[in-house]
């Protein structure tokens, strides 16, 4: 049967895309943007545009509201205590980079820190170079062969030494859940701070901060339908006390003379500077037209077409997936083919996939491989996406086979 | 232009009007007749890092012009590294220096391979050789 998405038309990109010739199977890197969009940035600009928390007239008492209206938005969709416990960054990755230099005081030679094979190298390198700096343990918990994180290992692993967990929710290499309740639970347990990485978790299906019981949460808007720029830091009110300022410029401060200061509490305090005020409005329209969705109609869109892709390819002699991909994406590699002359001819037919590490260098070294191919969903592809993506895979295979 | 006859080969080869089948049946077959590298050619320090396949180089002044040797694990990489061969092979490093791959690769209808997203690691190679040349004792 073939599965249409009644939210295809709603982003203008994918008729664009395909009068080109193009199939975007990418949106784990970056997602297509929806109508409502690309009105709130046009409009934003078009009505005047104006900085934010600073001036008393009346475009930047607009964009000022506009903004904030953005952080409540936000602080509903990952059902925070507050809109104080938003705070605005450029993406998940200086999200992570943040909490890395900015609880960099609680750490001390010896103490460990917790992460996991699959991680993406933004949840990886800060917490490494972290690490390095204050002579501290990196462990790396194992992935099982499906692509989980191994909770038996982490049993052992962590423990009394462990001062922060650093995990993804979902992989970006291997599309599974990961097991982060039992694992922030076990961080608990032993007083460590507890990070979620929700780039492409936060993109599926709605997610509840309170109910993961993370001290932090990281997500990026690119992913999730949103304009790039922004990304999201949720800190419980309690954690985001404990982190001090990282960069210092225009309004993070309360009151500085030539040779100190006193700095806002969150989240303006870890907001210098001129943020992307026109992202950030249309961060909070991306959120609201998520919002206006059939969540359980999206869910099982989602899940009957990632069904469709995985049987696809598991149909095809010589296709391996890579681990047992749950949702939104898989990444597979042919016997006998390389990664890099797929990409080519499938590159050539106008499929747009990702080849290569996939920001995961280790986890990639870990299986055995120099690369892997990547398709990846969003809401609004289609069964016409796969038979083209299927078509071009048999002639790519037929061609190099 | 004084083309070196290989080059003039891959011209009349890729100038044909083709589909991309034919296209990606005809590099690959350019890239079989690359001459292998010893296994002991390909060492750390030959493999041209910043590809997503692996590529090694190797080169030598021999009298005026230079001699470069390449290969790659994937197989369309290595027609890629054969056509860049067949036009570099023989040059002078100032004549090396001077000559503009972009358009070679344009003219062989392969323009799309040094585009910045790519990272197929032909611009990574093309670096690697101006870092030999650059750095033979003169």
């Amino acid at each position: 049967m073939l599965i249409h998405s009644p939210w295809r038309s709603d982003f203008p990109a994918l008729a664009a895309l395909a009068a080109e010739g193009q199939t975007y199977l990418d949106s784990a890197a970056t997602s297509q943007k929806p109508q409502a969009v690309i009105d709130a940035l046009l409009g934003y600009y078009s009505a005047g545009a104006a900085n934010v928390h600073r001036a008393q007239h009346l475009p930047g008492e607009r964009a000022t509201r506009a903004f904030e209206a953005t952080r409540g938005t936000a602080a509903r969709w990952l059902n925070a205590a507050s809109s104080e416990e938003i705070v605005f960054t450029r993406g998940a990755t200086e999200a992570l980079n943040l909490l890395a230099y900015g609880l960099e005081e609680h750490f001390h030679s010896g103490d460990e820190i917790v992460i996991s094979a699959l991680e993406h190298h933004a949840n990886l390198l800060p917490w490494q170079q972290l690490a390095q700096r204050r002579d501290l343990a990196l462990i790396v918990l194992p992935v099982t062969a499906e692509g989980r994180i191994d909770l038996a290992a982490a049993e052992h692993v962590i423990g009394p030494r462990t001062r922060l967990l650093a995990v993804s929710q979902l992989s970006n290499v291997l599309g599974t859940w990961q097991p982060v309740c039992e694992l922030v639970a076990m961080a608990k347990a032993h007083s460590a701070i507890t990070v979620i990485d929700g780039a492409q978790g936060v993109v599926h299906g709605r997610h509840d901060v309170q109910q993961l019981a993370c001290d932090f949460y990281v997500c990026s808007s690119h992913k999730l339908y949103g304009p790039d720029g922004v990304g999201v830091l949720y800190g419980r009110a309690a954690a985001l006390e404990r982190v001090l300022p990282w960069q210092f410029g225009g309004e993070m401060l309360l009151q500085t003379d030539y040779y100190t200061a006193k700095f806002r509490p969150a989240p303006l305090g870890f907001e210098a500077g001129t943020p992307a005020v026109s992202s950030v409005i249309a961060l909070g329209a991306t959120l609201d037209y998520l919002a206006s969705l059939d969540a359980h109609a999206v869910l099982a869109h989602e899940t009957a077409l990632h069904q469709e892709l995985v049987a696809g390819l598991k149909a095809r002699a010589g296709v391996r997936l890579l681990g047992e991909p749950d949702i939104a994406l898989a990444s597979f590699v042919v016997e006998d083919v390389h990664s890099a002359d797929l990409a080519h001819l499938l590159t050539e037919q106008g499929i747009a996939v990702r080849a290569g590490h996939h920001c995961a260098m280790p986890l990639l070294r870990g299986l055995g491989l120099p690369g892997a191919i990547r398709a990846s969903l969003g809401l609004y592809n289609d069964s016409s996406d796969l038979q083209r993506f299927f078509a071009a895979l048999d002639q790519a295979l037929e061609i190099l086979q | 232009m004084n083309l070196p006859s290989a080059a003039h080969a891959a011209l009349a080869a890729f100038s044909e009007p083709m589909s991309w089948e034919q296209r990606a049946r005809l590099l690959m077959s350019w890239g079989e007749q690359l001459a292998p590298l010893a296994d002991e050619e390909r060492t750390e320090g030959t493999r041209v890092t910043g590809c997503e396949s692996q590529v090694w180089l190797v080169g030598a002044q021999q009298g005026d012009g230079w001699q470069f040797r390449a290969s790659s694990d994937a197989r369309l990489i290595r027609g890629l590294l054969a056509l860049l061969l067949v036009r570099v092979n023989g040059l002078a490093a100032d004549d090396l220096k001077q000559l503009d791959l972009a358009d070679w690769f344009a003219q062989l209808g392969l323009a799309r391979h040094l585009s910045p997203s790519r990272s197929n690691g032909l611009q990574a190679v093309l670096t690697r050789m101006a870092e030999l040349t650059a750095n033979a004792p003169r």
